[in-house]
């Protein structure tokens, strides 16, 4: 097996492009165990001036920002750039970038309270902290230039690294002002730049991790090299819940390069000197499974259980007027069951994690949206306190709400617990779709009462699934209401006299499940926009015009609706076989976006997606480029969720393996996808996740105007089938 | 067993039904090219064998024995792979990044056997590089851009 040494992985690294320093960091001289954790650190080298945990100048000169929040490709390291280099006044060439180190107390996520990417946060969290970050080194490095002049801070300006007395027109860059500006006070008070005097916050600046990922250097977790690792796959119970009953170690062992087995109660692995050596040993060992008490479950055994439980009231999240009576008042009722099933996130990257365990520590190297959990995850399996595991992010091959969980973190220290090296633990693809932490299945029931003249007098919904933040954050389960299970809901923004939203909480034990991209929004949305739909269709109005007509108190809503209309050509004729169908969003993201899809449905039943028109109107925009591609990027998610995303159980185990059963979207069925961006000053919405919560609606409603058939169950395509028999 | 990998000849000693994947990747520590499948279902492992594009997860040492392959790592030495890589840091491409060096070598690769690639062509060529950050667009604007081997101004194209 061939290793690099230190020195190579340090040129790896620098050259790793476009001024990024990203990766693990293996400082030279250092024990490794210690060398990380120190990225904001005073007593860098050489001497630095660090204001803060997210800004770093060194006396050469180098500008080095801390990114407190994951890049899984939504852009996060660009754009929270951005927000620090506009108040620090540097250009986004002069900065390299470096990945925080696992700390809640300086990179906690202000919504969050700890260290979190997820739930389209970034740049709503760390919009003021980071500007405000950055306009206080300003400050101090101005206030050092004029205190080397012996002028007035008010007559001196800074521009791209510099500081300008502008009188006289003398200079000093920031790298010689850092050691006397590291002397000052701290201020406290900064004034922030009047967003007027933006240079680069709303502007389509370049994307600042392009470069190493076009040319291979760009450092994911699965690409970690270190002296003497070893590489492992492992093979978890098929049957969920099941455990090892045996192993033929010998034929394992007898494949060339295979070096252990860790054989744990519930996974096995294969320890070896390169993956194919470790597959090989897998299938080798011939694994006996005692499947335990889920071995006949299905995935109908499940759906029953919450058909069963949707028959009970639930908590109520947001009650206006009287429902119940306005319904049994209403000239007509409509009433449906909406059903969306198991997904599995299938990030490209499968899930991995290199650890060493060494007598006096931990150290860590892997990409995840929740660095801390994984610090605290190592350091109880191995015993050690935090201060004793060292964890270094990486970049995430897409994170999509699966790296918000440390699952495979845990399961990688318990093998390298067992192995006297440093070892990679790599997920073969059949691996992470199997034992993935799942979307939720849910069950909605809604109700509704139409007046006399078509329009919605009462509207009652009632979702029925787990309460996943009550596991996953349970200081924010209150009341018994689990925010995100009724996200988007809880906010309908339909002017409708009585509206009742319930969640009745119903946990699954047997599938672990979690965030899957879009979160309670997604699941919400598809119901709701699609219930909204069949109301237009029970009123014999058209989707859009009934949609505008209940939007009477949200303007912002109403201006997206039109504007998608307008741009999609809302009304004008179609092929036949093809239908247009209109979504609306607004959650707790913040952000509104209505979306206009044009499918076609063949003879032979299959939907294929011609093309799609957004509008967005998210606030005020850091980088309207990245706005536009979070949102293709959750349309083309959310397209391959809503056709065929479907996790199914037989015999206790989950049917699909790979993407050959396990259908995602490609090159040749991608369509166009059009972005149209209002552009105001509100508060920033959030942009990573609305695009795919507002994809499925938009189908299943295209799919009606194309067929007259409604689809109330996803996925669209497998629905389209049963329906067309 | 002996391996030509971007113009240099490299002596391994692994098994001749290795993949070329974890030959490149955990033998000669080259990870530019990467592991989504295993099974030539999603295309992020694509390198090119005397310039067509292959999936190296199940392509075994023993089919390219005396055989020259290019990765990532080299792409940008060729014409197609210099334009494509332009194109695609004009166009910002790529998301979290994890497909792009397969779809580069997938683009290199269509590029260099047809100049001006139509769109069945480019789905035709492309259609087996998944991504999951739904970059299609962009990639897709980006072949376009590289092949009308305009000079990359840096202006966005909207796909």
């Amino acid at each position: 097996m061939t290793t690099v040494s230190r020195r190579d992985f340090m040129t790896v690294l620098a050259a790793a492009g476009g001024g990024l320093l990203l990766g693990c960091r293996v400082d030279e001289g250092r024990p490794t165990a210690s060398a990380a954790a120190t990225a904001a650190a005073p007593g860098a080298t050489p001497p630095a001036f660090v204001p803060n945990a997210f800004i770093r100048i060194g006396t050469d000169g180098g500008i080095t920002l801390i990114m407190p929040q994951a890049e899984m490709g939504q852009g996060t390291y660009t754009s929270m750039s951005m927000l620090l280099a506009e108040e620090l006044e540097v250009a986004p060439d002069q900065v390299q970038l470096e990945h925080a180190p696992p700390d809640d107390k300086r990179y906690a996520n202000p919504f969050f309270g700890e260290q979190m990417t997820g739930a389209s946060s970034s740049v709503r969290a760390f919009d003021e902290p980071l500007r405000r970050a950055g306009a206080t080194a300003r400050t101090m490095l101005v206030a050092a230039a004029a205190a080397s002049w012996n002028v007035d801070p008010a007559s001196c300006r800074a521009q791209k690294g510099v500081v300008t007395h502008t009188p006289t027109g003398r200079t000093l860059t920031y790298g010689v002002l850092a050691a006397k500006a590291a002397a000052l006070p701290v201020p406290d008070k900064i004034t922030l730049k009047d967003p007027k005097d933006f240079t680069l916050i709303g502007t389509p600046a370049k994307r600042l991790d392009t470069p190493s990922k076009v040319n291979g250097t760009a450092q994911f977790g699965i690409d970690v090299r270190l002296p003497g690792m070893l590489i492992a796959t492992v093979a978890a119970s098929p049957v969920l819940g099941g455990k090892v009953a045996g192993v033929d170690e010998p034929k394992a062992k007898a494949v060339a390069g295979v070096r252990q087995i860790v054989r744990l109660d519930d996974v096995v692995a294969v320890v070896a000197d390169h993956m194919w050596a470790a597959k090989q040993g897998l299938a080798a060992l011939d694994i006996r499974w005692a499947d335990g008490p889920n071995a006949k479950l299905t995935t109908a055994d499940i759906v029953g259980g919450l058909a069963k439980a949707s028959e009970s009231a639930g908590v109520t999240a947001r009650k206006d007027g009287d429902p119940v009576k306005a319904l049994a008042g209403a000239p007509k009722k409509v009433q449906a069951v909406y059903e969306s099933p198991f997904l599995a996130h299938v990030t490209m990257e499968p899930m991995n994690c290199t650890v060493h365990v060494r007598k006096d520590g931990c150290e860590v190297w892997t990409g995840s949206q929740v660095l801390s959990r994984v610090q605290a995850a190592a350091a109880e399996v191995t015993g050690f306190p935090l201060e004793k595991v060292v964890v270094h992010n990486h970049l995430l091959g897409g994170g999509f709400g699966r790296r918000l969980e440390v699952d495979y973190v845990t399961q990688a220290v318990r093998i390298a617990k067992q192995v006297d090296a440093p070892v990679k633990v790599v997920w073969t693809r059949e691996e992470d779709v199997q034992h993935d932490v799942y979307r939720s299945y849910y069950y909605d029931r809604l109700a509704a009462g139409l007046g006399l003249r078509g329009m919605p007098v009462s509207w009652t919904h009632r979702i029925v699934g787990p309460a996943i933040i009550a596991r996953y954050l349970p200081p924010v389960f209150k009341d018994g209401i689990d925010i995100d299970a009724v996200d988007g809901a809880v906010q309908l923004l339909y002017d409708i006299p009585a509206i009742q939203v319930e969640h009745v909480r119903h946990e699954e034990p047997v599938l672990n499940t979690g965030f899957w991209r879009g979160v309670g929004v997604t699941h919400n949305n598809f119901v709701i926009e699609s219930f909204i739909d069949e109301l237009a269709a029970a009123s014999r109005q058209d989707p859009v015009a009934f949609r505008r007509a209940l939007l009477g108190k949200s303007p912002r809503a109403t201006a997206v609706l039109d504007l998608a209309a307008k741009e999609a050509g809302w009304g004008k004729p179609l092929p036949r076989g093809h239908g247009r169908g209109v979504a609306l969003l607004y959650s707790g993201w913040g952000t509104y976006l209505a979306q206009v899809a044009d499918v076609e449905v063949t003879g032979s039943g299959d939907v294929r997606v011609h093309r799609i028109v957004c509008a967005v109107d998210c606030g005020r925009i850091v980088n309207p480029d990245i706005v536009t591609a979070q949102i293709q990027s959750g349309v083309v998610y959310g397209i391959s969720g809503a056709l065929w995303g479907e996790v199914t159980l037989k015999n206790g185990r989950v049917e699909q393996s790979n993407f050959h059963n396990y259908r995602v979207l490609r090159m040749n069925e991608s369509p166009p996808i059009e972005v149209h961006l209002v552009r105001n000053s509100e508060a920033p919405g959030g942009i990573g996740e609305p695009g795919t919560a507002v994809t499925a609606p938009a189908l299943g409603n295209a799919i009606y105007a194309a067929t007259g058939k409604r689809l109330r169950k996803l996925p669209l395509q497998a629905g389209l089938r049963l329906v067309a028999r | 067993m002996e391996l030509t990998i971007n113009g240099s000849t490299r002596q391994v000693d692994v098994p001749a039904d290795m993949p070329v994947l974890w030959v490149l990747r955990d033998v000669l520590g080259m990870t530019g090219t990467k592991f989504g499948c295993g099974m030539a279902l999603c295309g992020a492992c694509t390198v090119q064998l005397e310039g067509q594009a292959i999936r190296s997860c199940v392509t075994p040492m023993s089919a390219v024995a005396g055989k020259a392959i290019t990765t990532i790592e080299a792409i940008g030495d060729t014409p197609a792979g210099k334009q494509v890589q332009e194109a695609w840091i004009a166009l910002d491409v790529p998301q979290c990044g994890y497909c792009q060096s397969g779809q580069i070598m997938s683009a290199s690769a269509l590029l260099a056997s047809n100049a001006h690639p139509t769109d069945a062509d480019i789905d035709a060529a492309m259609a087996g590089n998944i991504c999951r950050c739904g970059t299609y667009g962009r990639i897709r604007a980006a072949i376009k851009q590289a092949a009308q081997g305009a000079p990359i101004t840096g202006k966005r194209a909207r796909p």
